[in-house]
């Protein structure tokens, strides 16, 4: 037997509780380096103010004098705007300011925002906003609201995915034509564009297949679910000076978008991030921040908007529902012969659901001479899709994973011997084009062989399942500064909003760098007049291009240091260097002096040039891909459908893993999130096109009791675009729990399933059948 | 509008507010108090973010009344640490880094902190249990479980 193409690895305890296995058949650019900093588990700087309430989060800024913002939304899937009427609003006292679409810039740079942040002659799903107000406290707000007049025309509309791309389907814009074909078309449609990728041919590679699977797969349209609420406050002066307070994830973003749909100069906008209560990609576009500081604008007051759960759900993005045909074929021994998808992705009612990763990401684990993946973007009478963690991914990856795991079994072969057999190794071309480098998917298939979770008994009712995951991973543009102190200690400001701990690990690399302690580094988030521009923190991107770009900074701050050493030494620059914190005399010849630490350096400062600084700026290349293979048992009861987590293992590629706490926490995060996805969290919509559970009630997140502990294995394979090897690690822990929470609670149920989520009504049903076959 | 005057003890301290009849605890807290620790995640008692104590009973703040409080005593977030001793539960949370985005974070240091000076000695399964009205989107919860029992651990003194 030799599954394994790849490599070897060897197995190294590492860190309080999570087996490290490091890949040591190449260790590329991180050498035979020996971190001191990188790879320890310190208290994350902001830590104290968050177990404390002291951390300020969206909400929880105020200015004097402030309004309180509401926003009117359509309680209508689809209607167009035949007048608004907002005189009796602006006449009840306390109210400041009403606005409509008319207050924002019709030539703004992007159209879908514009219509999604204020409907522009037509609503397009329900929660829609159509007008908001500004008032002295809440109670008149809302009693403005009702005085808005709105004259709406109903429209038929379409919430599912399938219905919507039927020929005689509600249309919900008349210049939408689809995309991506050879041919425009000349009639509009509610498929925005058609994505293809794949190689080969895969009709003779379905030929050559000694068996093919082909099944159909729904996953429901599920939400973010971060627990902070979308709030905001926007101060505008009377000399058209702006700023905002908000909680986002990207907070550039923030400014040049509201600048451009309100009609301002970028300069006369400063946009801070607060604290953030969770993001996983809900908060990478802009909601109620324009129209806060189009209120604002209206009265030169502050305007404070936070929106309600429901508003949440109804009105910020879900990701994609997907109703999608895989079909894989195999030969005897287990390799894939070719493999095709065809995947239906709703995005809501603007163009952009995550189809082309999808479409990109469904068979990125597997060398496959013939690929094909065709995947349409789909407009619906629901809110408009924000990115979720790895998007696309899950969906798609839930069905290739279920496939590969049935042919699996029908080959009577083991599920990660199957993969192994088929897995992407370096030099492989993916089945989206390029060909992969330094990759580490064999790596965590071998630690899940390994592990003994993977080897543990199962009792009655259980099931096993396993799946494998992809995610890109992103760079981008960022922008980071940092000053050493007067003492020796260093500020680093970045402009990427930190969502899970990213400001510790951002210390670690600056601290490694400078070889001084983590104690003596702060990391804050600058705002947008402080720094250049930074793209969103998304795409697990900070940790590696905001740690890169803090790394390429320290190293020149270093360089600096080491002049200013050779100027008091009155020695050439290229006679010092740089260890452990200090500048030293290098070489027997450059003189014999006393080492200067950073400290005795930033105290000379002023004597020597003026302050000690470091900055780099950059569009960050070579974010190296993720790999990740998950392992849950389940047990299925067979009288209620109820589905119970029994036992769960996240194995995933880090590169290197910079805080390994802040890692396995990622991990488990996204494996939670997953789990929710397959077994309760769904959109539910009525005939008559409205969101029926817009609540944490209703729209069941995992809670404590549902879950086990989840047990992490960080493979490091390092990668070779980073100077310490880090990959991003947030998006890759959610691609394989559906496939393979769906795998274990078929094995369990002994009934193959294929529409998410598995809550028990569906388990139940499904084992029902089985009984009457 | 009725306003209405109340006098009660938060975090052992005599206050006194006025607040209309109406008005959740939790918009006392945040808007009137300046207490802004508890959060606000769903107004309706499903995600716990708002914990508090009343009388040392846990609570959502966005379900009780301000006017609710009158004669009673009121434990918030901001008075879980010792002067500048941060409580044992608030240290494990920080050591085991049990949070990442840290939204949910005061509420389940409330809620924990309610547990353990009831029961002491709880096991994983009664921690998942109490701590199910205290949602947590990012961790998966495993840290913040580790966390609490090895507060309970030391706390005892074992």
């Amino acid at each position: 037997m030799q599954p394994v193409k790849c490599g070897v690895i060897n197995n190294m305890a590492s860190g309080a509780d999570t087996k490290t296995v490091k890949e040591d058949i190449n260790n590329r650019m991180t050498g035979k380096r020996e971190f001191k900093v990188v790879g320890t588990r310190p208290l994350r700087p902001d830590g104290t103010d968050k177990v404390t309430g002291r951390a300020r989060f969206g909400a929880d800024a105020n200015l004097p004098g402030q309004l309180v913002g509401k926003v009117l939304r359509s309680p209508h899937p689809h209607a167009i705007i035949k007048s608004i009427d907002i005189t009796d609003a602006l006449k009840l006292a306390g109210v400041k300011a009403v606005i409509t679409s008319a207050d924002f810039n019709k030539n703004a740079k992007d159209q879908n925002v514009l219509a999604n942040i204020m409907a522009r002659g037509k609503v397009l799903y329900e929660g829609h906003a159509v007008a908001a107000v500004a008032a002295i406290n809440i109670k008149i707000a809302m009693a403005a609201l009702k005085l808005i007049k709105i004259d709406y025309q109903i429209l038929p509309h379409v919430t599912d995915v399938d219905k919507a791309m039927l020929e005689d389907a509600p249309i919900l814009h008349d210049d939408m034509f689809t995309g991506g074909l050879d041919k425009i078309p000349n009639k509009p449609s509610n498929i925005a564009y058609r994505h293809e990728f794949g190689h080969g041919d895969i009709d003779a590679g379905f030929n050559a297949a000694d068996i093919i699977i082909e099944r159909n797969f729904k996953t429901a349209a599920t939400h973010q679910g971060y627990i902070e609420p979308h709030s905001c406050l926007a101060s505008s002066s009377e000399d058209g000076q702006a700023e905002i307070w908000v909680c986002t994830q990207g907070h550039f973003m923030v400014r040049n978008l509201c600048a451009s749909l309100l009609d301002m100069d970028i300069s006369k906008l400063r946009v801070i991030a607060s604290e953030i209560g969770g993001g996983f990609g809900g908060k990478t576009t802009v909601f109620i921040e324009p129209v806060a500081l189009a209120l604002s604008r209206k009265c030169a007051k502050p305007v404070k908007i936070t929106m309600t759960r429901e508003e949440v759900f109804k009105a910020s993005g879900p990701t994609s529902s997907m109703s999608a045909v895989v079909k894989i074929g195999a030969t005897k021994d287990g390799r894939i012969t070719a493999g095709f998808a065809k995947m239906n992705f709703q995005g809501g009612a603007f163009k952009g659901a995550p189809a082309d990763f999808g479409a990109m990401s469904a068979f990125a684990c597997y060398a496959l001479e013939n690929v094909k993946t065709i995947a349409f973007d789909v407009v619906t009478n629901r809110p408009k899709g924000a990115a979720y963690r790895a998007p696309g991914a899950p969906m798609a990856t839930y069905g290739v994973e279920s496939v590969v795991d049935e042919l699996a079994i029908k080959l009577n072969i083991d599920p990660i011997e199957f993969r192994l057999k088929n897995a992407v190794c370096a030099g492989d071309q993916s089945s989206y084009g390029p060909k992969f480098s330094d990759i580490g998917l064999v790596e965590t298939l071998n630690a899940a062989k390994a592990h003994d979770h993977y080897n543990a008994p199962l009792g009655k009712n259980q099931g096993r399942g396993i799946a494998c995951g992809f995610w890109f991973n992103f760079g981008g543009a960022t922008c980071t500064t940092l000053n050493v102190n007067a003492d020796g200690t260093v500020t680093v400001a970045v402009g990427t909003p930190d969502i899970g701990g990213s400001r510790a690990s951002i210390c670690q690399m600056t601290a490694e760098e400078f070889g001084i302690p983590y104690e003596n580094i702060r990391a804050i988030i600058a705002d947008t007049s402080s720094l250049g521009y930074n793209d969103t923190t998304e795409g697990s991107r900070v940790t590696f291009s905001s740690g890169m770009a803090a790394i390429m900074a320290a190293r020149k701050a270093i360089n600096e240091m080491c002049k200013r050493a050779a100027k008091f030494w009155d020695i050439h620059v290229d006679a010092v260097k740089w260890e452990d914190g200090f500048a030293k005399p290098s070489g027997a010849n450059a003189g014999d002096f006393t080492p200067l630490s950073m400290a005795e350096i930033a105290a000379k400062a002023n004597y020597t040039g003026g302050p000690i600084a470091g900055h780099h700026e950059y569009n960050a290349d070579g974010a190296g891909v993720s790999f990740g293979t998950h392992i849950v048992d389940t047990m299925v009861d067979q009288e209620t459908g109820k589905v119970d987590i029994l036992r769960y293992t996240v194995i995933q590629d880090a590169g290197k893993a910079i805080h390994p706490s802040y890692v396995e926490g990622q991990f488990q995060g996204g494996a939670a999130q997953g789990i929710g996805w397959a077994l309760n969290e769904e959109y539910i919509y009525g005939e008559d096109g409205k969101l029926q559970n817009a609540s944490f009630l209703d729209y069941r997140i995992p809670v404590a009791s549902d879950l086990p502990m989840i047990d992490t294995v960080i493979v490091e394979v390092p990668n070779s675009g980073h100077p310490y090897g880090v990959r991003g690690v947030g998006e890759t822990g959610i691609v394989p729990p559906l496939a393979e929470v769906a795998n274990s609670v078929s094995a369990a149920a002994g009934v193959r399933l294929t529409k998410l989520p598995m809550s028990p009504p569906v388990i139940l049903k499904a084992i029902d059948g089985l009984k009457n076959d | 509008m009725t306003v209405v005057q109340v006098a009660t003890k938060i975090n052992g301290d005599e206050v006194e507010f006025i607040c209309d009849s109406s008005e959740t605890m939790l918009d006392v807290l945040r808007d009137r108090l300046h207490l802004t620790g508890s959060k606000e995640g769903c107004s309706s008692g499903d995600c716990g973010a708002c914990s508090i104590t009343l009388d040392g009973r846990l609570v959502c703040s966005c379900l009780m009344l301000g006017v609710e409080a009158e004669g009673h005593e009121i434990g918030t977030i901001e008075g879980v640490a010792d002067g500048a001793k941060l409580h044992i539960i608030q240290q494990k949370i920080l050591d085991h880094a049990a949070l990442q985005c840290g939204i949910c974070t005061p509420g389940i240091i409330v809620a924990a902190k309610a547990l353990l000076d009831k029961n002491p000695n709880p096991n994983e399964s009664e921690i998942r249990f109490w701590l199910a009205g205290n949602l947590c989107r990012c961790t998966g919860y495993d840290k913040i479980i580790r966390a609490i029992m090895d507060a309970a651990r030391e706390m005892r003194g074992d």
